[in-house]
């Protein structure tokens, strides 16, 4: 283990994030917004959704550093009387689960199609492309808000609630899938005609085997720096979704929702109720793309 | 006489080129075809190494794919043993297959470069055995041991080795279920002379150890002198003369063979007055008739123009030329 | 009489992550006017360094470290940019392996021919233009005076490395340093190719450093040749010497090596083991753990070029003091 570890860290992609203070700041940033955010249980200074501990008296304070703020309410309240940052916290897990969650299945169904298109190749190829070519040009709010509605339509309005992620999840992918399909499919089509795979080839092994035991470890190189890229805007989707109250339910508030609650408070005074969780937002999505761009490049060289 | 190992009768590969079905629809353009390879005969005895030279275009790479089943035939008829290539697709065809095995020219797109040595050696086993994980390693360690590498090797990645090692772990893999018959497309012209030399040396030896048949294709006639026992020479798709080596460079029938023998720079050659070549190789797409040499050939009349020429026998060599044939070259 | 280009101690090195890599390491030897020196060795012995270097167009981070490279006497590895490239082009052409990348696709070969000339030499664009239709008939191309329009693509191979040899010598440059320049052609074409460069040079009376790993190509072209192992010189000297009476074990074992069409062996002279890493260069002779002629002080001291009969050899077996001793 400690031998891997250490192979790692020798590694050029190592050795060149050591030397870009970006990613370097990137990483951290996005270190601190992940800790903070999967152990809000330990780290927020209160829960804003057990409704013992909310006290509506407590209602849109300022933040502390401020006039009427309280210390024990470090960026304010909101109109019930949650605390805000906790409510942040809060919200970026949720964001953030989304978001990872969107991206892993997108590249999942993206993959395996991009792959099977580009090996398989004739009518399959076409087929598959041509959907994904329909799917693109269609804006990703609009599929998923398609998705959403279909299925809030399909399903009693009692089961929204047990729903509501899963499908949330499921669009967000959906509308992903086609940029890792057509990524692959370009890398499979080089590499299927590499001689590793023509010796796989006359070797007898199955078309299958030479798909995913071949191929697939030589074409994932680009698919890890879409996967960055994606995860910002699969954040920005679902803030975007909530936004406009079609994403999470309301029992489990995003950055989105916050956002959303927050809007209507925004020319009333109480400015920080919206400002603060889209900052948070801004610094997710920001430390995802940096990274993101800072990979790209430090991968690049190596891919040529 | 026993049956040859491998027998060729009128072989032939084309592929389809043709702009797509919409574009030729709309602008009227006709299906192309590219005849990489047009009617191509020969046979290999058991032990025996026959050499296929030509230049760019001539269609001796698609020949050794078509002889390994990466390419299907357009024509003609190839077998193995008596049996044809052809069964290699079905059902029992497993066992076929094991007998014949390739061995590629670029040492560093031939090997995956994400999996370990000793994964990829192994992979014919796992294809085709039941042998244990035990087994295998032992095999690979004998394997390596028989290329002239280090059964510790097989724990290391390809890139961590030389072009000449990557060769050397491409020929062990070709040989992990012992087959009988290999196809070398040009194994060694990626590589320097003096590693060249090596994996030449480390190819004699192993022949001659397992018995093995090579089907050597090559560019480098000076390598095919080496190497060969029989020598077939392939111009623009086609088999223009196929004749013992010794034969073939002491005399030459067919007149590109003697331009290309002429026109070859040797290392003991130097000073020595030679007619360079004329012309250049056409375009495949585009062959000119009859003949397909006939417009850089001295010897071309009207026939040549018109009419391709047959194969036949012109002592101990096989030529396919009309001017041979009529004793004009 | 003067050599027309000389390099001394020439040093180039790369600087990495894990330390600087010398690629090439004292390197020196001369070309006289007119003459053609053939520069073989195997891949990673930095003959083409050696050409990129002399030509000025050695890439970053790789760098000139010591030494020098004087043409016609005077200095040419220090000049700033827009000097080299003035010397570039009339002073030194170049020809590269790859005919498809050396010419501009945009472009027509007669634009690009009469461009060099008239930015090198004193002529009107007409007079350059006809220039170029001469030289482009002089490298065998057929009906130049239509095909100076034509673009490269729609040349063949083959052609397109006569067009390639015509805009180097467009200029009537001293020097031509030719990089493989038949490595991608046919193997018919070849000859044809190395033909043409040997006429017209002579011709020009045009000096050719001709880089290759093509044995064959040497022997048929070149006057002298210099063969090159690890970054270094290991022997230089007329080529009927270096391939028939190699003095270097090095090169005994590379002439061994090659397959010849005239007799038979049946097992190949080989050298075991391979050319060291740049990163591995052993002390001393650079060849010594593969020689099996080594002596004791060729693991400690590295050998200078020393004169071998005719040629000039890197190898303690021809000092006075071994001679002596045996």
């Amino acid at each position: 283990m400690r031998a891997a570890l250490k192979r790692w860290w020798d590694s050029d992609i190592a050795w060149a994030w050591r030397r870009a203070p970006v990613a370097i700041l990137a990483t951290l940033l996005l270190a601190v917004l992940l800790i903070g955010s999967f152990g809000a249980g330990w780290v927020a200074p209160h829960n804003p959704f057990d409704l013992t501990t909310v006290e509506l008296l407590d209602a849109l304070l300022p933040p502390a550093w401020e006039d009427n703020g309280q210390a024990n309410y470090l960026l304010g309240t909101d109109s019930q009387g949650r605390d805000l940052f906790s409510a942040i916290l809060y919200g970026t897990r949720v964001s953030l689960l989304i978001g990872l969650a969107s991206v892993l299945l997108s590249m999942l169904i993206g993959i395996v199609l991009g792959l099977i298109s580009g090996y398989a190749g004739g009518r399959i190829d076409a087929f598959i492309m041509r959907v994904a070519d329909v799917q693109l040009s269609f804006p990703a709010i609009l599929i998923a808000l398609l998705i959403d509605g279909v299925a809030r339509a399909a399903v009693p309005r009692d089961m929204h609630e047990l729903i509501a992620f899963p499908v949330l999840i499921g669009a967000i992918a959906l509308a992903g899938w086609p940029q890792y399909a057509r990524t692959v499919r370009g890398s499979t089509l080089v590499e299927k005609n590499r001689e590793y795979v023509q010796a796989a080839r006359v070797i007898g092994v199955a078309s299958p085997v030479i798909m995913f035991r071949h191929v697939l470890p030589n074409v994932l190189g680009p698919v890890l720096v879409l996967a960055t890229v994606h995860l910002a805007t699969a954040i920005i989707t679902e803030a975007t979704l909530s936004f406009l109250g079609v994403g999470v339910p309301p029992t489990a508030p995003s950055l989105g929702t916050l956002i959303r609650i927050g809007n209507d408070f925004l020319f009333s005074g109480e400015w920080w109720i919206t400002i603060f969780p889209g900052a948070a937002l801004v610094l997710l999505v920001l430390s995802v793309n940096l990274l993101g761009d800072w990979l790209r490049d430090a991968l690049n060289p190596r891919l040529n | 006489m026993s049956t040859p190992l491998v027998e060729v009768k009128d072989a032939a590969r084309w592929f389809d080129v043709s702009p797509p079905w919409l574009e030729r629809k709309l602008a009227g353009k006709p299906r192309v075809m590219l005849r990489a390879v047009d009617g191509v005969s020969f046979d290999i005895a058991r032990g025996e190494t026959l050499a296929l030279v030509g230049e760019s275009g001539c269609g001796k790479s698609t020949v050794a794919r078509m002889l390994v089943g990466l390419y299907g035939l357009t024509r003609g008829d190839i077998r193995f043993d008596g049996q044809p290539l052809s069964r290699m697709s079905e059902k029992g065809g497993r066992n076929l297959r094991k007998r014949l095995q390739m061995i590629f020219q670029d040492p560093y797109a031939s090997l995956n470069p994400r999996w370990r040595v000793g994964r990829i050696i192994a992979e014919p086993m796992l294809t085709h055995t039941q042998m244990t994980a035990d087994e295998r390693v032992a095999r690979v360690s004998e394997l390596l041991k028989q290329v002239g590498l280090d059964p510790a090797d097989q724990g290391r990645y390809p890139h961590q080795f030389s072009g000449g090692q990557r060769q050397r772990i491409s020929i062990a893999r070709a040989l992990a279920v012992n087959p009988e018959f290999l196809v070398c497309d040009e194994p060694t012209s990626a590589l320097d002379v003096s590693v060249q030399a090596q994996v030449l040396n480390l190819m004699k030896d192993l022949q001659r150890e397992l018995g093995l048949t090579y089907l050597f294709i090559s560019h480098n006639l000076a390598v095919v002198h080496h190497v060969a026992d029989r020598v077939g020479v392939m111009y623009l798709g086609r088999m223009v003369e196929v004749a013992p080596r010794d034969e073939l460079f002491a005399r030459p029938r067919h007149p590109y063979t003697r331009m290309l023998l002429e026109a070859i720079p040797d290392i003991n050659g130097a000073g020595k007055s030679r007619t360079a070549v004329a012309g250049e190789v056409p375009n495949p797409l585009n062959p000119p008739s009859g003949c397909t040499f006939h417009p850089r050939c001295p010897h071309a009349n009207d026939r040549c123009r018109a009419e391709a020429p047959v194969a036949m026998l012109a002592g101990v060599s096989v030529v396919a030329c009309h001017a041979v044939e009529e004793g004009r070259a | 009489m003067s050599a027309l280009l000389e390099v001394r101690n020439l040093r180039v090195e790369f600087p990495t992550r894990r330390g600087t890599l010398r690629a090439l390491d004292d390197v020196s030897f001369s070309i006289q006017a007119g003459e053609v020196l053939g520069v073989v060795g195997e891949s990673g012995a930095g003959k083409s360094l050696t050409g990129a270097s002399i030509i000025g167009l050695l890439e970053p981070p790789g760098r000139i470290a010591a030494g020098e490279i004087l043409l016609a006497g005077r200095r040419i590895d220090n000049l700033p940019d827009e000097q080299m490239r003035r010397v570039r082009g009339r002073e030194i052409g170049a020809v590269f392996q790859d005919p498809l990348t050396s010419l501009n696709p945009l472009y027509t070969v007669g634009r690009q021919l009469a461009e060099t000339i008239v930015t090198h030499l004193d002529m009107t664009w007409s007079q350059a233009r006809n220039r170029a239709v001469e030289l482009l008939a002089s490298t065998g191309i057929p009906a130049a005076r239509e095909r100076i329009d034509h673009y490269p693509h729609q040349f063949s191979g083959g052609m397109r490395q006569r067009v390639v040899i015509a805009l180097a010598l467009a200029a009537e440059p001293k020097l031509v340093v030719a990089d493989e320049p038949t490595t991608a052609l046919d193997v018919s074409i070849q000859a044809q190719i190395i033909e043409l460069l040997k006429r017209l040079c002579r011709e020009h009376g045009t000096a050719v450093m001709l880089i290759t790993h093509d044995m064959g190509v040497i022997a048929e072209t070149a006057d002298r040749v210099a063969v090159m192992y690890a970054g270094r010189v290991a022997e230089i000297g007329p080529v009927a010497d270096v391939i028939h009476k190699p003095r270097h074990p090095y090169t005994a074992g590379l002439m061994g090596s090659i397959p010849s069409m005239d007799g038979h062996r049946e097992r190949l002279v080989q050298i075991d083991g391979s050319m060291p890493r740049l990163n591995a260069i052993p002390p001393g002779c650079a060849f010594n753990p593969r020689c099996g002629q080594r002596l004791p002080r060729c693991a400690t001291e590295r050998p200078e070029l020393m004169p071998a009969g005719t040629s000039r050899a890197a190898c303690w077996l021809h000092d006075d003091k071994t001679m002596v001793a045996a």
